[in-house]
């Protein structure tokens, strides 16, 4: 029965349900944050930050437990520190932006692990790690969804500036100083998406439903447009077909998920209509008409 | 030779300050082991100054999946007796005591317990292992354990059955507890929903209704199948608690609670003591924390 297959985990547990709109809500913001940062070849930038993050959310965690609020508050704070400091640096001094970041992040992430191995036990460092998607509880579903609608309105806001830059940054820097601004913008959508993942996914795993649908966006679209719309669509099936098969199959939910936007992936570099490498091998049609 | 010895027990007083650990090396004791905590606490009631006792599976550990060290093997092979569980429930423990050449006596201590079948398994007709989890039963091992420590150490028989006998006073009034302490819950709450399938004996002696859902018994994060298989069981059971120690994410075990209105309860221990500085250091105290534990999460 497909009904039973596909819909009812669904329609009779809430905790999926939750964990669907929370996997939605996801997708819709890492999405297009994902595809830009692969644009401007920051496509690591996002892994980084998610280290970043970490020992931001594990001080929230060690004063107030599993506290949405206080790991939050904490995972915000030190992903903006190390995106401001990343920048300050890279403008101010001869070390270029990724040597920066990756300094800071590294230095946050030692931090972090501290922190916890001093307070905490294993199992506390494994729940700030990897979040829970079969658990978002009312406030978290609100702060994932929060966070996915402040990520679209500002990305409508800095679009035309952020797309430039991404397409030639020399013409954006003369014609328009937006761009500082809109980059700063940026990375601080970076930061709340990346947080609304740990959530649900952990620190880890946010960045796979990042950056994963971007580049099945990329084989299938030349046009920015549609890139992000595949690639956010893409998050979405990832989502709901994760949840299935952790449902079906009883595997954990959040690696579930990745490792389904792992196969489209896969899928789409084979067989994707720009640059696959089947394409690639097989190029004669496109010539012919 | 001698000299060795002695330099060992000036070591092990040098070591161990604490006059009973020192005397716990005097040849005078009979060595035994048990194989997990609950049995070793059984037995020390009941072999009390005369025997040094030793456990395989210590505090906190699961006999389940225990996997033997050589100084287990050189703890058999100097004991006299060793005193297992026996229902399947310790695998391992045959190739042990092959391995080892002991030359002690094997003691099982669940001889002539009606053993109950294994609740939701595959494999039908194998017999649920957990049966200290009945007083009744437990009377039946302090009886096996006096009789085997009798027969091996006839110079205590009237020590064996003086603390066997206060022990089984004890264990009357133990049962009594526990037996007024449920009455005292509503019959109808009386349903329970564990990841942990180890009640079965304590069902059928006490009359509170336990279901494990199949195959969530993992202390791997738990998946979308596990989780809805627990919410269907409460919800088929319409039990009024449940109890998930191998859920440790609290995100996740607020989240059932909330979708099926169940109570979640604290832990259950079931196949082993706690260590000092937890709340079950004798098999009395298990029982009384279970049944604790039990009544406050279903009291309506």
């Amino acid at each position: 029965m497909p009904y039973d297959f596909f819909v009812a985990p669904f329609a009779e547990f809430e905790f999926m349900r939750r964990a669907l709109a929370g996997a939605l809500a996801l997708a819709l913001g890492a999405g297009p944050i994902g595809v830009f940062l692969m644009l401007r070849r920051m496509s690591l930038v996002g892994d980084a930050m998610a280290h970043a993050i970490l020992p931001g959310a594990a001080v929230g965690f060690l004063l107030s437990g599993l506290n949405l609020f206080a790991m939050t508050a904490g995972g915000l704070i030190a992903g903006f520190v190390v995106a401001l400091l990343t920048g300050l640096v890279a403008r101010a001094t001869e070390l270029k932006e990724d040597a920066a970041l990756a300094t800071f992040y590294l230095l946050s992430l030692a931090l972090g692990v501290t922190i916890v191995s001093v307070k905490g036990t294993n199992v506390d460092l494994l729940h700030v790690l990897f979040g829970n998607v079969l658990a978002l509880d009312d406030q978290t579903l609100l702060l994932i969804a929060a966070n996915a609608s402040i990520s679209l309105l500002v990305l409508a806001l800095i679009y035309r500036p952020l797309v430039l830059e991404c397409v030639d940054p020399g013409f954006m820097r003369s014609v328009s100083r937006a761009g500082g601004p809109a980059h700063l913008a940026f990375l601080a959508l970076v930061v709340i998406n990346l947080v609304s993942g740990f959530h649900a996914l952990g620190t880890l795993l946010a960045v796979g439903i990042m950056m994963l649908p971007a580049a099945i966006g990329r084989f299938w679209a030349r046009d920015i447009t549609l890139m992000i719309a595949i690639a956010t669509a893409s998050g979405i099936a990832a989502g709901y077909a994760g949840l299935l098969l952790s449902f079906h199959v009883g595997v954990a939910s959040g690696p579930a998920i990745i490792l389904v936007a792992g196969a489209l992936y896969v899928i789409s570099l084979l067989f994707g209509r720009v640059g696959g490498l089947l394409r690639q091998l097989f190029p004669g049609r496109h010539l012919e008409a | 030779m001698a000299a060795a010895a002695g330099g060992c027990l000036l070591a092990a007083d040098f070591w161990a300050p604490d006059p009973a650990a020192a005397q716990g090396r005097s040849p005078g004791k009979l060595k035994v082991i048990a194989s997990f905590s609950i049995l070793g606490d059984l037995v020390k009631n009941v072999g009390g100054d005369r025997l040094e006792v030793a456990t395989l599976v210590g505090a906190n550990g699961n006999a389940h999946v225990y996997a033997p060290s050589p100084a287990d093997a050189r703890k058999v092979a100097d004991a006299a007796v060793v005193f297992v569980n026996g229902l399947g429930f310790e695998g391992w423990l045959d190739r042990l005591v092959k391995a080892s050449g002991t030359k002690a006596a094997i003691i099982v201590a669940t001889k002539g317990i009606e053993p109950l079948a294994r609740a939701g398994e595959h494999d039908h007709g194998r017999s649920d292992p957990h049966a200290w989890q009945s007083i009744a039963n437990a009377r039946i091992y302090v009886a096996n354990i006096r009789d085997a420590l009798i027969a091996i150490d006839a110079a205590g028989k009237a020590y064996y059955e003086a603390n066997a006998a206060a022990y089984l006073a004890k264990l009357d009034a133990l049962e009594r507890d526990v037996r007024d302490t449920i009455a005292r819950i509503p019959s109808e709450r009386r349903r329970v929903v564990t990841s942990h399938d180890a009640f079965g004996y304590f069902e059928s002696a006490y009359g509170i209704h336990f279901t494990a859902p199949q195959g969530v018994s993992t202390e791997a994060e738990a998946s979308a199948r596990d989780v809805a298989a627990i919410i269907s069981a409460i919800r088929q059971q319409k039990a009024a608690a449940v109890f998930l120690e191998n859920i440790t994410d609290p995100r996740l075990v607020r989240q059932i609670a909330s979708e099926t209105g169940a109570k979640i309860g604290g832990v259950l221990y079931s196949d082993a003591l706690t260590d000092a500085t937890g709340d079950a250091t004798t098999y009395i105290d298990l029982i009384r924390h279970n049944v604790g534990q039990l009544a406050s999460a279903l009291a309506s």
